[in-house]
């Protein structure tokens, strides 16, 4: 079964989210304009909507994690749904049966709506594949496949500090792409938004096979990466990484591909740098870089509850839904 | 073994007797007495028949020899036994099959190969005969009594998927394998370079974010077994080849007088990497499906004899160990039910004659596996497969017999169907 067919209802609606992949100009659109006018209610004193009131969502995190689960969990209270928290340590689940087994109780009990991080890539593209038919799927990070609300937050980011034209747009992820869920569902979303330029720059050791055809020209040097770019997207690496030697050490990554001011000179002076955190400072970027002028890191925070809601809302009601 | 029935006297009339291993290959009848051909075309004299099969329109070939199917037993039960999964072989054709070493307990002593093989002659349907494990517990550190198993009746010795320590143990159970003139079967598949991948390394690995198992896990370790090889002078088999860069080697060494066989599995000669593009855990193999152009060259190699076997490569699973996210998915395919009409397709679609594809599944693997069997000869055994090459059949749960109903193929409309097949002239199959 493709992701597509799963994903979208056969009016083409969105029934789950779960990759970016498949989904069109159309629908990616959509969502960033419902989640435009969210991001009002989260500005407003009362910061709540009715969309989902009497719904239940489930947070079921088979992977540590704290802001993706939080911005999870305040946008379904601000749509007004009861929210439960489940955090599955992948210790005590035995595999695809009690994965499963977990779904069917919840399932038991009406839950509405999953939202779902796993380590295993597919994870989300099964429990909706066998989750029964009222209830709708949200994919939250799966292995090093798809996390494709914080490529949405990204695109609401950028389209926010930059316009809606996609197409006048350079933009360049930097660092781990192999086992980044999160540059597979940038890449996918930039490209479907038609994105002029798309880049990828990393180590060999940290690109996966054929890296190209992810969509995205490939670059091993920094400062070639990053010439005359308008957006620059740092992600995260992760410390195992040096034991896994995909890297000598933090300190030669930083050298060559950590973000600092001068190496910024290289990209268009109205760069806009983001980071989906969290960030190691002084390995992928200074401090300076993080915390000044041209970072939107936490916008991008703020922004992942509004795209959230708009997510959540659409898979919900299937038909457009906007703020009462 | 198998004594009852023997005496029966048997005519297989107006098949198209296909012997590849004595190229055979015209309408005749075939006629069986004590457990043997004794005859074809020709009835000797005074043959007076017990029991006659009509094979009009049908094909008549030496049973199946498969070289590597899974039956579960011991140690994993709730996925199929060998009476369950035996009399799936026979329903398909297949009169011999080799069970790997990787069993719980493993095969590394003999009283496991005594086991299965009383279990097999208690079904008696098939003939199943072993690898045992060329390193205890399969741990990869100490080798196995060689010698013990091979006269409990191992044709052969293998580490199965499992990695050795180090080349150096391999190369002393090379050596010591070849003391007792015992086949090596390897499993090229560098255990670190695979590195826990599922799938290969390559565009759909990289579009999904699946940990990928490159080419070189597979060109690597055929190239240090090709150099150990060489150096032991062991007779060695290359299981499951998935590259046709790996293909190309082993041929090469070929040429150049190395001892080395190799076999590939049927589901690389029909799926891709392509196939897992929707996180399908039933296209969950290992090794894993490479591109759509080696699926071209592991045929090519098939066609120039590189590789002399078509193995079903079965391994029957419970509904449960493939529902999961993929990765956490059990690897493998049950195979058995369709080795004989997937192969088929391969004639249809001129991949190869259908004298040679016989030879794949028969001469060639018994071959390999230095047995008697896959033949039609004067005074072989009367191991037969007799099938409608015309038959037309879906494969779904009522048709399907082993008892792991995890195949990709479920539902594929199959072409060529057993109708009778006979072990030591004794019919343990007929269709309805």
């Amino acid at each position: 079964m493709s992701g597509n067919t799963l994903q979208l209802d056969k009016n083409g609606r969105l029934r789950h989210f779960l990759s970016i992949d498949g989904l069109n100009h159309h629908l990616l659109t959509e969502i960033l304009d419902t989640a435009e006018s969210f991001a009002g209610v989260t500005e407003q004193t009362v910061k709540k909507v009715p969309l989902l009131r009497g719904k239940t969502i489930v947070n079921l995190f088979f992977e540590a994690s704290t802001r993706t689960r939080t911005t999870f969990e305040l946008a379904a209270k601000r749509l007004s749904a009861d929210v439960l928290n489940i955090n599955i340590t992948q210790s005590s689940t035995v595999k695809g049966e009690t994965l499963l087994d977990t779904l069917r109780n919840l399932e038991a009990m009406h839950v509405d709506m999953f939202i779902v991080r796993h380590a295993d890539s597919g994870a989300a593209h099964f429990i909706a594949a066998n989750a029964a038919a009222h209830t709708s799927v949200i994919n939250a990070g799966d292995g090093w496949h798809s996390h494709p609300t914080q490529a949405m937050l990204d695109m609401f980011t950028i389209r926010r500090v930059k316009g809606a034209d996609f197409g006048s747009l350079r933009v360049a992820i930097v660092g781990d792409i192999l086992h980044s869920r999160v540059a597979r569902s940038q890449i996918h979303a930039l490209n479907t938004l038609n994105t002029g330029e798309v880049r990828i720059v990393a180590p060999k050791t940290l690109l996966p096979a054929d890296a190209k055809s992810l969509g995205a020209q490939v670059y091993h040097n920094l400062q070639a990466g990053i010439k005359d770019v308008d957006v620059i997207i740092m992600l995260r690496l992760q410390r195992e990484r040096m034991q896994g030697a995909f890297l000598p050490s933090e300190h030669e990554y930083f050298e060559l591909f950590g973000l600092t001011e001068k190496k910024l000179g290289h990209a268009s002076p109205d760069v806009t740098v983001m980071h989906p955190g969290p960030i190691n400072r002084g390995v992928e970027m200074d401090s300076e870089v993080a915390d000044g002028p041209r970072s939107v890191i936490l916008e991008q925070v703020t922004h992942g509850i509004a795209v959230r809601m708009a997510v959540m809302s659409m898979a919900m009601a299937r038909k457009e839904v906007t703020p009462g | 073994m198998y004594a009852h029935d023997k005496a029966q006297r048997i005519q297989i009339s107006g098949g198209r007797v296909i012997d590849p291993a004595n190229k055979v290959d015209r309408v005749q009848n075939v006629y069986i007495a004590d457990g043997k051909v004794i005859a074809l075309d020709k009835a000797p004299q005074d043959f007076q028949a017990d029991m006659e099969i009509d094979a009009h329109h049908r094909i008549v070939c030496p049973g199946l020899v498969d070289v590597s199917a899974r039956l579960r037993e011991p140690g994993q039960e709730q996925k199929a036994t060998i009476a369950t999964e035996t009399l799936a072989a026979a329903s398909a054709g297949i009169t011999t099959l080799c069970c790997p070493p990787d069993t719980h307990p493993v095969i590394d002593t003999p009283a496991v190969t005594e086991f299965i093989r009383l279990r097999a002659e208690a079904a008696g349907n098939t003939r199943v005969v072993t690898l045992g494990a060329l390193t205890q517990s399969l741990l990869g550190e100490q080798l196995s009594e060689m010698a013990a198993l091979r006269k409990a009746g191992c044709v052969g010795v293998s580490n199965a998927l499992k990695p050795l320590l180090n080349p150096l143990i391999l190369r002393r159970a090379m050596e010591y394998a070849a003391t007792f003139d015992l086949t090596v079967f390897l499993y090229p598949n560098d255990h670190w370079l695979a590195n826990g991948g599922c799938v290969h390394e390559g565009r759909v690995a990289t579009r999904l974010g699946l940990p990928g198992i490159p080419e070189a896990a597979e060109t690597a370790a055929v190239a240090r077994d090709l150099a150990l090889i060489e150096q032991t002078g062991v007779r060695a088999h290359f299981c499951r080849l998935t590259t046709g860069r790996a293909a190309r080697m082993i041929a090469r060494a070929q040429y150049d007088g190395i001892p080395v066989t190799a076999d590939v599995a049927i589901p690389y000669l029909y799926l891709s990497e392509v196939d897992i593009s929707g996180f399908d855990s039933l296209c969950h193999l290992i090794p894993p499906l490479r591109t759509v152009e080696d699926r071209q060259q592991l045929r090519e190699a098939l066609q120039q004899g590189i590789a002399s076997a078509i193995c079903s490569d079965h391994q029957p699973h419970e509904p449960n160990a493939k529902l999961g996210p993929f990765p956490a998915t059990e690897p493998g395919i049950s195979g058995l039910d369709t080795l004989l009409p997937l192969s088929l397709r391969l004639v249809d679609e001129h991949s190869l004659e259908l004298i040679d594809l016989i030879y794949l599944l028969t001469a060639g693997p018994a071959k390999i596996l230095g047995l008697p069997y896959g033949t039609l000869s004067i005074d072989a055994e009367a191991d037969i497969c007799i099938f409608d090459p015309l038959a037309i059949w879906q494969l779904d749960n009522r048709t399907m017999r082993s008892h792991g109903l995890n195949t990709p193929f479920m539902g594929w409309e199959m072409k060529g169907r057993v109708t009778h097949t006979l072990l030591s002239g004794k019919l343990v199959y007929t269709l309805n």
